[in-house]
């Protein structure tokens, strides 16, 4: 396993198994680059006014970043999962707005067309999701967040289509989308085995974009809700197989939480990276606050934590390429994440003392943001509860 | 037109670094201290990619003198849109003394032996500052020289090259095969995207030898100390322009 850090001072350690790994760590300075000089100037400004740049939609599809695992013959970049970690993780540390409209897009749109599309639904959505189209994926509802099977959206069955009606909450990306991935269940009575998902294109009728939340962080991210008012959706716009919707949500959160794990990792370095020279070059008592045995307990403390939350995702996206059981690293890894992003910030605030409080400073804006990672793609509660259910299995002899 | 472009790829210490000369004051420190691409260089790679972007050329070749990290440089001007790498392998003692001469003399070898119409490099590398292949690989050659270009134009078997000068702008009009130095107005270097990085994994990257080029690296130049610039000192207020006459007199300032 590799390991890269590159610190503020340029410092760079890492081993590297051969040729793969070499150019993945290019790419990765390419991103680094890339977000450090067209994303970084314009993050203070979507913050306060709660919209994302449509610039930075664009360089981000113009960078081949929305398709990172999508085969090159429908637009995309071809590249791996733990490429996308990466990418996630690199834009994380300067935005993580940004890092979830990419990860959502990789994680949860891309992988459900790749994985469940017919040829003529890859053929019609892969490209332009490569190139130009934002996606979203739609299953929580105002009274099903972590109860998301008992979701009430409905969707009646007519001779080749299929009339949907019902609402949806809390969808990232929804100011931007073109199409919309809906969980919608085509028979109560059979419970959480009639949900479906079904491709719910931007423009057709009866779908309307509620007004975006204002949330506390995350803020560039859209988060709307939505109303299906006789949404007819043709029994082709079935993704995959009717009734098996559950089951597909599933396996892609399995997958999405850890591209999260890495935005929560990316996000807490990101506000470390911006933190640790102000505190190198604060002098308090004739030293640095840096000198100071207290400080540099907390902050080996706090380096420590980050540097296991990133080996936590690594390995989960390893065991996830490589095929092998990874749902319980998983869960860990998204749920330490959090915790150590939480961690991180809050520290961070500290260590900057009074101007760390400020808005003129970004560390706040990390504070802010990284809240949401112990809620949303499975909060913490229901990551320890699946833990504790693998660690179950494992001993029962 | 089956013309080829040679474009030079220096691996430098990443002009964000903050440089620390060894304690014992032969060198700065380079180990586990991030490198990139010149930023020259890049500017050079951008305008030979454009020119083949625009069908006046045919083939992008980059090069890089070095050891083994030289071609993570080479794959990066790959993933900008070059065609394929040469990597003229120099190491250790070689490495520490290669300078402008001896890259020059390198470069004329790799021209005349891929049949170049034009070389285009960074006008100096953010290390050394020197400011000097262009000029002597053309020197060597005895090819024409655009340096400073801020705008490049092929005009058929000629290049028109507008340089930036003390005064102003210089137009001057070269006939080809010529050499090209990147000055910093030249224009906007590519992000290298990652699907562009994924492709540049398959272009070749060559590796070769000074001595199979017949280049002798031999350096006439002998580095004898190098310190870090003297420690700005703290400057002084003053209340009045009589003041500051009598300070800048007892200063011996005037």
């Amino acid at each position: 396993m590799f390991c890269v850090n590159l610190g503020k001072r340029g410092i760079e350690r890492r081993e590297v198994e051969g040729g793969k790994n070499q150019h993945r760590f290019n790419a990765y300075l390419s991103v680094k680059k890339f977000a450090q000089e067209r994303i970084a100037p314009l993050v203070s400004k979507m913050d306060e006014n709660s919209a994302m740049d449509e610039a930075v939609i664009k360089d981000l599809f113009d960078q081949g970043l929305m398709g990172i695992e999508i085969d090159p013959q429908y637009g995309g970049t071809g590249a791996s999962f733990f490429s996308s970690i990466l990418v996630i993780e690199e834009l994380a540390k300067v935005d993580p707005s940004v890092a979830v409209l990419c990860d959502i897009q990789n994680t949860l749109i891309n992988t459900l067309f790749v994985k469940l599309g017919t040829e003529a639904q890859k053929e019609c959505y892969l490209p332009r999701l490569s190139t130009e189209m934002v996606g979203s994926f739609c299953l929580s509802e105002a009274e099903s967040g972590s109860d998301a099977f008992s979701l009430k959206t409905r969707a009646e069955k007519h001779k080749d289509y299929y009339i949907i009606n019902g609402s949806k909450m809390w969808i990232s990306n929804a100011e931007y989308a073109g199409v919309f991935l809906v969980m919608a269940n085509v028979d109560p009575s059979a419970g959480y085995r009639g949900i479906t998902c079904f491709i719910v294109d931007r423009d057709t009728e009866g779908l309307h974009i509620g007004r975006k939340e204002n949330k506390l962080g995350l803020r560039a991210s859209s988060t709307c809700p939505l109303n299906f008012d006789n949404v007819k959706v043709p029994e082709s716009n079935i993704l995959g197989k009717a009734g098996q919707g559950y089951k597909y949500a599933i396996g892609m959160l399995n997958e999405g939480r850890i591209g999260i794990a890495a935005q929560m990792v990316g996000l807490a370095q990101g506000c470390f990276d911006q933190t640790i020279p102000y505190v190198q070059q604060r002098v308090q008592f004739g030293k640095r606050i840096f000198d100071f045995q207290g400080m540099q307990h907390q902050i080996s403390h706090v380096a420590t934590q980050l540097e296991a939350a990133r080996l936590l995702t690594y390995n989960a996206a390893r065991l996830k390429e490589a095929g092998k059981p990874f749902i319980k690293e998983a869960c860990m890894a998204k749920y330490f994440a959090a915790e150590v992003a939480t961690l991180t910030t809050s520290k961070c605030i500290e260590w900057m003392g009074g101007v760390g409080f400020t808005k003129d400073y970004p560390i706040e804006k990390f504070y802010r943001d990284c809240k949401i990672g112990t809620i949303y793609e499975g909060t913490t509660n229901i990551q320890l509860t699946t833990i504790s259910k693998f660690i179950d299995q494992e001993y029962n002899g | 037109m089956s013309a080829r472009v040679l474009v030079g790829v220096k691996r430098v210490i990443d002009y964000a670094v903050k440089i620390r000369v060894k304690p014992d004051n032969t060198g700065v420190v380079t180990d586990g201290v991030k490198h990139s691409m010149n930023p020259f260089c890049e500017i050079a790679v951008e305008e030979a990619v454009k020119l083949k972007e625009k069908k006046l050329i045919k083939e992008v070749v980059a090069v890089s003198c070095g050891p083994q990290q030289a071609q993570e440089t080479i794959r990066t001007a790959l993933a900008m849109g070059a065609d394929r790498g040469i990597h003229v392998e120099v190491s250790g003692k070689d490495y520490d003394n290669l300078g402008p001469l001896q890259v020059s003399k390198i470069l004329a070898a790799l021209a005349k032996k891929e049949e170049t119409s034009l070389i285009i490099l960074g006008k100096q590398a953010i290390d050394d500052d020197c400011n000097q292949t262009g000029q002597m690989t053309a020197a060597l050659l005895d090819w024409p020289q655009g340096t400073f270009a801020s705008e490049v134009v092929l005009e058929g078997d000629k290049v028109k090259v507008i340089r930036e000068i003390d005064g102003g702008l210089e137009t001057v009009r070269l006939k080809m095969p010529a050499v090209i130095t990147a000055d910093l107005r030249l224009n906007t270097p590519r992000y290298a995207t990652l699907p562009n990085i994924m492709k540049a994994k398959k272009k070749k990257i060559d590796v070769v030898k000074p001595g199979e080029l017949g280049v002798d690296l031999t350096s006439h130049l002998e580095v004898l100390r190098v310190d870090e610039p003297p420690q700005r000192q703290a400057g002084m207020k003053v209340e009045t322009v009589e003041e500051l006459i009598s300070r800048l007199k007892e200063a011996g300032r005037m």
